[in-house]
């Protein structure tokens, strides 16, 4: 209905036709086409409800940033929220509906907000429905009416993988400056990438420039330059969101996230075209020229057919005649200034020899809307006496109202880099001051305005960045000559009585507001912006921040330089979460004989990154019945645990031992070779933070573990430290390299030596020995370690030959009754020994002392990681202490961790650890308690449901307090 | 809402370091309850521009330790009539906190809290998966099969999410209209102290806008202690470390509960406006900058999305920083000082904006009475220096 013939350049492709609807009504396109543009071209200029008052909106910049023409679309069986409509390019089928209704667009049921409107000035929602009783009701209101889009509960995971690029330089906007300056920048040597939001590159000359014949060549010849420069990668349809430190670029296209990181980076984003403000300056039909120009020169399409211009610069004259060339009637050209400069006064000439009305001195008192809620009038204001007042001329019909009052920088990627930015009167814009190295503008962001001055600007940026990367360029480039007529009105703000003056589209805040708000107190604009809301709707204050600005100085009587910018921020345009997300890898680690367990009936559990056995499934028993089978097993034969997760690292270096010296609590420098010792890790304020046992292999070699989910970060400190004392120390983190399986229980020895030649009896490999020696064949490191007490080993072997001995020693066990144990059974075997788990038997501030490992504490060291620390706490009285308590034989009490201990109806510690002891036959448990507690007979438990449980104190540990299960010879090992 | 002075008076009673929620709560509470009026805030920005304005407005009291949760339990009774109290709207909203567990460690500690919130009467309970799956039924348990799935939570029936900036204003029009002077822009250069044998105290500050004699001076300013502290000849345990958060654009409503998990490192809830506000853990590093940084968002929108994958097509619209000042225990550093007449309200880390009101609360009766309020002696300055820490990181790390 609206289309125009076709015309040169245009975006869309007429031999494809592509049907859509909205709002439930069929309506077609050409494929290129946005939604907006197609709506339009079709007849339909509401496109959405304004976020409060739920008028009718249309379409505002055209430029991917329209906050009140937002869909909810379905396509492909998935509905998506919050579609921008100027972006959203329309597909075969597509449907699309507007967001923020209540039974559609056209009959809104909320559109009588906007009559209740002067009673919902700024802030009206601090001011009312706060009592208690009320607010519940009043907030579910509240929550239904806000919230544009609806997110559908059974959309899919979509999984969109990342791109990681590298560029000399890049370019973020391929206007007339960006252009300029990749061109540049590639001439000097620099590979370039430039990226631009459009599909096509050419920015504002891509519609701007129609009337301007000889600059639409000098862009095109641009255009062939970089098209056809080896050195310059272009990037279209690409959004560049965000700049990070170190020249960090997140761009995002349709389908991914892209991050590049570049040399040096150019901003040539160009300005946002600005509204003005006036009376009803929201009605559909009322838009920014720019906007109205991008529908004619990209898409083809008339947004109006009788147009009124406002404008305060030659660029309003330019889509005068544009609108004259598309056969469009141009009903007045309103000039708030007096005086037009001389770019504007020739092309005034030639609308008033074509019959146009221009007008000097006068903007738009109001706009009225007719029957179909569009703009059908416009109503003049005069400046008189140093003021817009109401002029005494006849309204003028128009269905159209294009606005072209100035612009305000894009410079919010500038910004969040760490430029500064100050004021410049004569461009009546903010315009960067200093910039960070390697950062640089060029073009509308610097208020370069003319096409010269743009080129200029960007070769200059251009050949700056390169030389930032090292490449220096032969040319020289001119200092383009300054702007003939500024772009950008002081004050394009015009009051009425009865408002309706739309400052910020997207969050309905009319020019009284800001009154209301500055009288409140709220007069800086980060307050003003948190109290009014404006610029943190959709569009981020892309059409509303410079207006605020002004309109903040004006009622404070300041000049705009004196008024501070609220911190810009990313993300520049919206992201989905889905592109930032990536595939979303959470690895998972597997031991080398994780596929065994699986088929051996493992019930998994997680540990740190990894997965563990919790218990394996045994024919018709319970779980707890299966890990009491484990634990007795073992207790009296052979148990086989895969202990491979635990953190394994290696130390080498004359300063090995003092290092760990330093890092653990104990003596290491002076372990024997061929010996191990139990390691307890501090941090500085002598907190238990990790354990492991340490090996000494040779004079300058140590291997030990940690617990398995620290391992990683762990390794990461002791690299840390070792850097930071300097001291000459290599750490292998051997962690994945390594399998480790524990082999213990009384008949371990026998089942050993069937596949070692390396002697075992207690004088050649006594209890915390290391051996070097060969097991199955394959060279293994043994650790005789005794942390579920029995007699064992912990067999270390590389990764890849981990299987082979893992079968060996199950072969090798079968005949002792071999079997696995999974977590759930290690954990009640280490209980009955009372040995703990850092972390389940230790909290945020357990100190060694507290857990009775003064034995591990070695104060006489010169210095360890938490030692000062401890050396005050031992003088304090001690805050609680772990003990151990044990009910009567056959009593279930309900006892479960982290139950409380109460003592005189105060809490007195925490159950840690309990269980019911297979071995033992009763419930045994751990508990850190104040001392008065633990010198008391017995401690009362709360379990669920607040009865108490006496549980008796009982001495540590509770299976074979004397070690003797460490001495038991080869063959008598009978229990 | 607020009185713009042009000039600060040359001697105050009382001077505010600081005009976020708890520097602004201080002096409401010292106009209000102990009749101290001649009290001047001081702010290098903007009201509420710190960490006020920059958090993600949990309200809960399920803490660890016994000191904690009776501090944290004030502070929501509070909460609940500050609208009232103030004639203010704060959208206060009670709306339930979930913090999921999923593992059984955590799941233990999920039973711990549980159990020393309910012995001071706080409402939790730790409940089990079908519990969550309930309440939450749009929530994928299984973690999008990416790392382990939701065994269990916490819940906390009491959590509330609160408009943050209106705290602020509603306590500074409260104070400001009972006559206590607030002076925006204006910055602290240095602390005068005399000795006169007893120690070094506090008889007068410059500022850029001149100097002030006061004998009393609270310092209330989250990230920038240190900086404070130095002017006084004190050191303390706290590093400052970046807290990050994002939001997406306005939804209609769907998510009603706060959910944490510690696990994924990452909280969310949906705000008045319809918004998703999200947040993680700290960022290991110490910096002294509110910058953001992309990986921050990246890795929150992947762990969000294991548990919400149907938010894959939602847009993220701003992300945004905070200094948080960490103290090694996790709890604050909260009353008088070795500095006579100089007192402190530090140490909020990443849970401070919860606690507003029961800090401007104890910090007023401090300040008034020389001396520490019962309810922050666990918070002492000296503990550390005596090693009687208050241990709240198993409450307090990601949950903030």
């Amino acid at each position: 209905m609206n289309r125009l013939a076709a015309r040169p350049g245009e975006w869309i492709d007429r031999s494809q036709r592509i049907a859509f609807s909205f709002e439930g009504h069929a309506h077609h396109g050409y494929q290129g086409d946005t939604l907006t543009s197609a709506l339009i071209a079709s007849g339909v200029r509401t496109l959405g409800r304004s976020f409060k008052y739920h008028r009718p909106r249309g379409a505002l910049s055209v430029a991917n940033h329209d906050a009140n023409a937002i869909v909810q679309i379905r396509r492909a069986g998935r509905s998506i929220p919050n579609q921008r409509a100027d972006l959203l390019p329309i597909a075969e089928g597509l449907e699309a509906f507007a967001v923020n209704t209540q039974g559609g667009l056209a009959r809104d049921r909320r559109r009588h907000l906007d009559r209740l409107s002067a009673y919902l000035p700024v802030g009206f929602y601090y001011k009312a429905f706060h009592s208690k009783r009320l607010f519940p009701y009043w907030e579910r209101l509240f929550r239904n009416l806000t919230g544009l889009g609806a997110v559908d509960l059974d959309a899919p995971r979509v999984v969109t993988p990342k791109r990681h690029e590298f560029a000399d330089v890049a370019v973020i906007g391929a206007g007339p400056a960006g252009l300029a300056a990749a061109v540049a920048a590639a001439d000097a040597g620099a590979e370039v990438v430039l990226v631009d939001e459009n599909p096509r590159i050419g920015g504002s000359a891509t519609y701007a420039l129609a009337s301007e014949t000889a600059s639409a060549q000098r862009v095109a010849d641009l255009i062939g330059s970089v098209t056809s420069h080896p050195r310059i990668r272009r990037f279209v349809t690409t959004v560049a969101t965000g700049l990070y430190a170190d020249h960090l670029l997140a761009l995002v296209t349709q389908d991914r996230l892209l991050k590049l990181r570049a040399g040096s980076v150019i901003i040539a984003q160009g300005a946002f075209e600005q509204p003005a403000v006036f009376r009803n300056n929201d009605l559909p039909g009322v838009m920014l020229a720019s906007g109205a120009q991008r529908l004619m020169h990209r898409y083809a399409v008339a947004p109006a057919s009788r147009v009124g211009i406002l404008g305060a610069n030659v660029h309003a004259y330019r889509a005068a005649l544009d609108a004259r060339a598309a056969g469009i009637e141009v009903s007045v050209l309103l000039d708030l200034r007096e005086r037009p400069g001389p770019q504007s006064l020739p092309l005034a000439e030639t609308l008033r020899a074509q019959g146009v009305r221009v007008l000097n001195g006068t903007g738009v008192y109001a706009a009225h809307r007719g029957g179909s809620g569009d703009i059908d009038s416009i109503e003049l204001a005069e400046w008189r006496e140093g003021a817009w007042r109401r002029s005494s001329a006849n309204a003028i019909a128009v269905d159209g109202l294009w606005m072209s009052v100035g612009f305000a920088p894009a410079d919010a990627l500038l910004r969040q880099a760490g430029a500064v930015v100050q004021y410049d009167a004569r461009a009546c814009q903010f315009v960067p001051g200093v910039l960070p190295p390697g950062l640089f503008a060029c073009g509308k962001v610097n208020g370069v305005f003319d096409l010269d001055a743009r080129v200029a600007d960007g070769q200059r940026a251009g050949t700056a960045a390169a030389l930032h990367c090292g490449f220096e360029s032969r040319s020289c480039f001119g200092v383009g000559a300054p702007d003939q007529e500024t772009a950008t009105h002081p004050y394009p703000i015009v009051e009425h009585p009865e408002g309706m003056n739309f400052v910020d589209f997207d969050e309905d805040l009319q020019l009284k507001d800001f009154a209301n708000a500055v009288q409140e107190g709220f007069d800086n604009a980060e307050l003003l912006k948190r109290f009014t809301t404006v610029g943190m709707g959709l569009s981020q204050g892309k059409h509303s921040n410079a207006n605020a600005l002004r309109v903040l100085a004006q009622l404070r009587g300041m000049p705009l330089d004196s008024i501070a910018q609220t911190t810009a921020r990313p993300m520049f345009q919206s992201v989905p979460m889905s592109h930032l997300a990536g595939r979303g890898f959470s690895p998972e680690r597997r031991t080398p004989v994780d596929a065994d367990h699986e088929s051996l009936g493992a019930v998994w559990m997680p540990a740190g990154n990894w997965r563990r056995p919790a218990y394996y499934r045994r024919d018709r028993l319970t779980r707890e019945e299966s890990i009491a089978a484990e634990v007795r097993a073992l207790r009296g034969g052979i148990g086989l645990i895969d202990v491979g997760t635990l953190g394994k690292i290696e130390a080498h270096g004359s300063q090995a031992g003092e290092f760990l010296d330093r890092v653990y609590t104990g003596h290491f420098g002076s372990l024997k070779v061929g010996m191990t010792r139990y390691g307890l890790m501090l941090d500085e304020s002598g907190v238990i933070v990790d354990d492991g046992v340490i090996a000494r292999l040779a004079p300058e070699v140590f291997y030990f573990t940690t617990t398995t989910g620290n391992s990683a970060a762990l390794f990461r400190e002791l690299v840390r430290l070792a850097t930071w004392w300097r001291m000459p120390v290599s750490l292998v983190n051997l962690t994945g390299h390594f399998a480790a399986f524990n082999l213990a229980g009384p008949r371990s020895r026998e089942a050993l030596a069937r596949l070692t030649s390396l002697a075992l009896d207690d004088a050649a490999f006594p209890y915390l020995g290391v051996r070097e020696a060969k097991i199955a064949n394959v060279p293994a490191r043994l650790l005789r370690v005794g942390f579920v007490g029995e007699l064992g080993y912990e067999i270390h072997v590389p990764s890849g030959s981990a299987a082979e001995v893992w079968n060996a020693i199950r072969t090798a066990g079968a005949d002792f009754g071999i079997t696995l144990i999974g977590v759930e059974a290690q954990r009640m075997l280490r209980l009955e020994k009372a040995h703990i788990i850092v972390g389940q038997d230790t909290d945020g501030l357990t100190n060694p002392f507290e857990i009775g490992a003064d034995w591990a504490v070695k104060m006489d060291k010169p210095f360890f990681i938490g030692q000062r620390s401890l050396a005050i706490i031992a003088k304090n009285a001690p805050r609680q202490q772990l003990v151990g308590f044990a009910l009567e034989p056959g009593r279930y009490a309900g006892i479960r961790e982290c139950h409380l201990v109460i003592r005189d109806g105060d809490i007195a510690g925490r159950v840690t650890s309990v269980g019911q002891s297979p071995t033992l036959g009763r419930t045994i448990g751990l508990a850190l308690v104040t001392p008065a507690a633990a010198r008391d007979a017995t401690l009362s438990i709360r379990i669920d449901g607040g009865a108490q449980v006496a549980a008796p104190i009982v001495p540590l540990p509770f299976y074979d307090p004397a070690g003797a299960r460490q001495r038991i010879d080869s063959g008598g090992a009978r229990s | 809402m607020f009185t713009r002075h042009e000039r600060l008076k040359s001697a105050y009673d009382v001077v505010i370091i600081g005009a976020g929620g708890h520097g602004l709560a201080a002096a409401y509470y010292l106009a209000r309850d102990h009749g101290m009026t001649d009290v001047a805030v001081l702010d290098q920005s903007y009201i509420g521009g710190g960490n006020t304005g920059r958090n993600t407005t949990i309200i809960r009291s399920n803490y660890l330790t016994p000191d904690g949760v009776k501090f944290y339990d004030e502070s929501v009774r509070l909460w609940r009539d500050l609208s009232q109290d103030f004639d203010l709207n704060l959208f206060y909203s009670t709306r339930g906190h979930f913090t999921l567990a999923h593992t059984d460690s955590a799941m233990r500690t999920m039973r711990w809290r549980a159990e020393v919130n309910k012995h001071f009467g706080v409402q939790s309970e730790a409940v089990d998966a079908k519990t969550v799956a309930e309440a939450i039924p749009m929530m994928d348990l299984s973690c999008g099969g990416h790392g382990p799935p939701v065994l269990g939570a916490l819940y906390h029936a009491p959590g509330a999410i609160a408009r943050h900036d209106a705290v602020a204003w509603g306590y500074g029009r409260g104070a400001d209209r009972r006559g206590v002077e607030i002076h925006q822009e204006t910055q602290l250069l240095g602390v005068e102290l005399e000795d006169h044998g007893s120690g070094p105290a506090v008889v007068g500050v410059r500022t850029n806008r001149g100097r002030i004699a006061t004998r009393k001076l609270l310092c209330a300013v989250a990230g920038s202690t240190p900086g404070v502290l130095a002017m006084v000849g004190l050191r303390s345990p706290i590093h400052i470390h970046p807290l990050q958060a994002m939001v997406s654009e306005p939804l209609k409503p769907w998510l009603d509960p706060i959910i944490v998990s510690g696990s994924l490192h990452i909280y969310v809830s949906q705000s008045a406006r319809g918004e998703l506000v999200m947040g993680a853990s700290l960022d290991p590093y110490e910096l002294h900058s509110t910058r953001s940084t992309l990986d921050f968002a990246e890795s929150l929108s992947a762990h969000l999305l294991e548990l919400f994958p149907f938010l894959s097509d939602v847009r993220i619209v701003r992300q945004w920083a905070g200094m948080a000042d960490m103290t090694p225990d996790f709890a604050p550093i909260m009353g008088k000082t070795p500095v006579q007449g100089f007192y402190l309200d530090s140490g909020w880390g990443t849970w401070g904006f919860k606690a507003t009101p029961v800090c401007g609360k104890t910090m007023s009766y401090t300040v008034a009475n020389d001396q520490d309020h019962p309810l922050i002696r666990g918070f002492a300055f000296d503990r550390f220096a005596h090693y009687a820490l208050t241990g709240e990181k198993g409450a307090a790390s990601v949950g903030h």
